[in-house]
């Protein structure tokens, strides 16, 4: 077992025992339920909305080269710059760059996932740059220095009471618990760092194709800030985020905010397309887009995975996943957490380090369900199980025991036999009260769950019985 | 009608035979004439599930070549009824026994389903004086679509209180070999579910997949919980005996 593996077990074992951990979570989600069900019910019909998004992305991905130059020359001839990174250390690079030849010494940052998969802030830190994050949930996680515990609500595994005692002690000139005056407080020290920073980043929910401008959403207004105040705007976007138009907007803006959050559309919508123009008032004096690939185009090839690029991060499958309320967003210890995550991860960074990920889930496709995309998230999960034994990137074990598995159900006399075996042993393990302990093959089973004495005899034996009774 | 072919799966066959028997019950009583291929072994799902195609294809011919000439087969498991019908067909693609899967697959059905919509049935005569709360099980309820099935079986069990249970559509946690690979989440999981499941006042916890409830079952007996969980077909297969009955009868007499 590799090390990620070993370590989301153990981190997963930790959180599922931690009671006050899944009630912090159950409270969060169980909001989020409320409020997404009221969202979907304004839509006349949410299912009809959902196929559209579907439509709308699929002609976007199935046709991504074409939207991308389209987006990249509007950008263009309007002043902005464009650069493709293929990977995470060419977009960290031309950031630095960048950064360091401007003398940017502050950056403020609105939410940005991919800025989390390429490892942007420690690079430009290790340079003596600071980096704030502008999200109220960001700001929250960075001062705590943690990872995002969610894509869409970064800090949503902490209470109030946390919050609290981690302002008190970073910021120190709040001491109370009312989030009012806590929020207060992040936007007193916020304010100085938008217009003392030299460099604003953001992310992209959409890169419209047609209009050349990325759209923006946020709750609280730090996104049109860090896009608007800085001299400089970076904005950092996966290729996946194209749509063709910007009439598509009118369905994917409230999608997004009502699978995300359950509102009828983000408090503030920012379309942003280049530097300020002659007669414009504000806007970033330079304008770059960075757009990253780091292995999208290598599931844009595979055509049985590609709608795994349909995603819009909205967040809903993780709020919808059973484990993910039980083993928490740290555990995963990747960018993208729960089912899009445990999909996408092994994909982007290698189904041998990651295909632990795919394994852990029921399947009970909840994530599906939800998807406003609708990514068939769970048949994902299978088919990148099968990539990984086709991979042989299995243990031996496993192997054999589907090899014996294989012969066993092969045949009805050598299954009922197998069968009579198995139930023989359970009977043994039982009698000699060893069963949960280390010498029962069933212990993972056992050891949780209390035994039931195994049947004397199968349905088939007693279903002859019965018929040579009749 | 020629005869209904069973389905009973590999575990119900070796670890909860009374759920496949308590089936037939119900169906003899219903008249339903029915057979046991005695070939049959396991649909392929564990195989399937944790990667291993190449494994499970031939099982799958296996099934497909044993129920081929059934007209309907039923099975009291909406997750091995979801592995034939949803999963063959994506499993078999591009070989010869695609279209058959495609065929059987529209002929196999879950129990509660195949009382409801096939042989159109909702009382099935069956008497259980309890308060039964449903766990839907997540093949059922997101693969096949299945839902008031069993609820509706359940309002014209005689005596049956329903009640709902919070969160009745999480997952259980079971998920086949997700529980002994991941059985920290997976208990913590079933867990959960088992808090609801007290919570909701009721007896007895309810579901159509004998694999969901072999694992709340083995949850809630480690927690020393009251609540026991039964197969509906456990709960259909029961009749008022003739003692029961007069009971009933005199009470009702008192309450005049």
């Amino acid at each position: 077992m590799n090390n990620a593996a070993h370590e989301f077990l153990r981190s997963a074992a930790e959180k599922s025992a931690d009671l006050t951990h899944r009630q912090i979570i159950r409270r969060g989600i169980d909001s989020y339920n409320t409020a997404n069900e009221r969202g979907r019910s304004r839509f006349l019909d949410w299912e009809a909305a959902r196929l559209r998004c579907q439509e709308i992305k699929w002609e976007a991905v199935n046709s991504l080269d074409r939207y991308l130059l389209e987006f990249e020359q509007r950008v263009k001839d309007r002043g902005g710059h464009v650069f493709w990174a293929e990977n995470s250390a060419e977009a960290r690079k031309y950031i630095t760059d960048l950064a360091t030849a401007r003398g940017v010494r502050k950056i403020v940052k609105s939410k940005s996932m991919v800025s989390e998969e390429i490892h942007l802030g420690p690079a430009l830190e290790k340079l003596g740059i600071k980096v704030v994050e502008t999200d109220l949930g960001e700001y929250i996680v960075q001062l705590r220095e943690e990872t995002p515990y969610h894509i869409v609500t970064p800090a949503m595994h902490l209470n109030r009471t946390q919050i609290a005692a981690l302002f008190k002690e970073k910021l120190g000139d709040v001491d109370t618990d009312d989030p009012q005056q806590l929020v207060a407080a992040a936007r007193r020290a916020l304010r100085r760092d938008f217009f003392s920073a030299e460099m604003g980043i953001s992310g992209a929910n959409f890169l419209v194709a047609d209009a050349g401008m990325i759209a923006l959403t946020t709750n609280e207004g730090n996104g049109r800030l860090c896009t608007s105040v800085p001299p400089i705007h970076v904005v950092l976007s996966g290729i996946e985020k194209v749509i063709p138009r910007l009439q598509d907007l009118a369905t994917l803006w409230p999608v997004l905010a009502t699978a995300g959050t359950g509102q009828p559309i983000t408090c503030y919508s920012t379309l942003a397309g280049g530097p300020r123009q002659p007669n414009e008032m504000d806007g970033p004096e330079e304008f770059h887009v960075v757009l990253v690939d780091n292995g999208r185009s290598e599931l844009l090839a595979n055509v049985e995975e590609r709608e795994v690029l349909h995603c819009i991060r909205c967040g809903a499958c993780i709020n919808a996943c059973p484990v993910f309320r039980t083993v928490g967003g740290h555990s995963y210890g990747t960018t993208y957490m729960g089912p899009i995550g445990s999909v996408l991860t092994p994909r982007l960074r290698g189904l041998n380090e990651f295909q632990h990920l795919s394994y852990a889930s029921s399947l009970c496709g909840a994530c599906s369900d939800v998807c406003p995309v609708k990514i068939n998230l769970h048949h994902h999960l299978l088919h990148n199980r099968r990539d990984a034994v086709d991979a042989s990137d299995r243990p031996w074990s496993e192997r054999m025991g589907f090899a014996v598995w294989r012969w066993a159900v092969g045949d009805a006399r050598r299954f009922r036999a197998v069968g009579w075996l198995a139930r023989l042993g359970m009977r043994v393990m039982q009698r000699l009260h060893l069963d949960g302990t280390l010498l029962d093959p069933a212990r993972p089973w056992n050891r949780n769950h209390a035994t039931a004495p195994a049947p004397a005899k199968s349905f088939r034996a007693l279903w002859g019985n019965q018929n040579g009774n009749n | 009608m020629a005869k209904v072919a069973l389905f009973i799966p590999c575990f119900v066959d070796q670890l909860t035979p009374e759920v496949g028997l308590d089936m037939v019950r119900v169906l003899r009583r219903l008249g339903i004439e029915m057979e046991f291929p005695e070939e049959q072994t396991c649909c392929g799902q564990p195989a399937f599930n944790t990667g291993y195609w190449n494994d499970a294809r031939p099982v799958a011919e296996r099934f497909l070549q044993i129920f081929r000439n059934a007209e309907q087969v039923v099975c009291p498991s909406g997750s091995c009824t979801t592995m034939v019908r949803n999963f063959y067909p994506e499993l078999l693609a591009g070989t010869p026994w695609h279209e058959e899967a495609l065929k059987v697959g529209q002929r196999v059905f879950e129990f509660s389903e195949f009382l409801v919509k096939v042989a159109r049935v909702t009382d099935v005569g069956a008497s259980f004086p309890h308060r039964v709360a449903v766990h839907d099980s997540c093949h059922a309820l997101r693969e096949l679509r299945l839902k008031q099935e069993s609820r509706e079986l359940l309002r014209h069990v005689r005596g049956l209180e329903l009640v709902e249970m919070p969160y009745s559509e999480d997952c259980c946690g079971f998920g086949g070999t997700f529980a002994t690979k991941f059985s920290a989440i997976s208990a913590a999981m079933g867990d959960a579910k088992a808090g609801y499941a007290e919570t909701s006042g009721a007896e007895y916890v309810t579901a159509t997949d004998p694999s969901c409830l072999l694992h709340i079952d083995g949850i809630l007996r480690r927690r020393n919980s009251t609540v026991r969980t039964i197969h509906l077909a456990g709960i259909l297969a029961q009749t008022a005996t003739a003692a029961e009955r007069r009971t009933r009868a005199a009470g009702a007499e008192g309450a005049r």
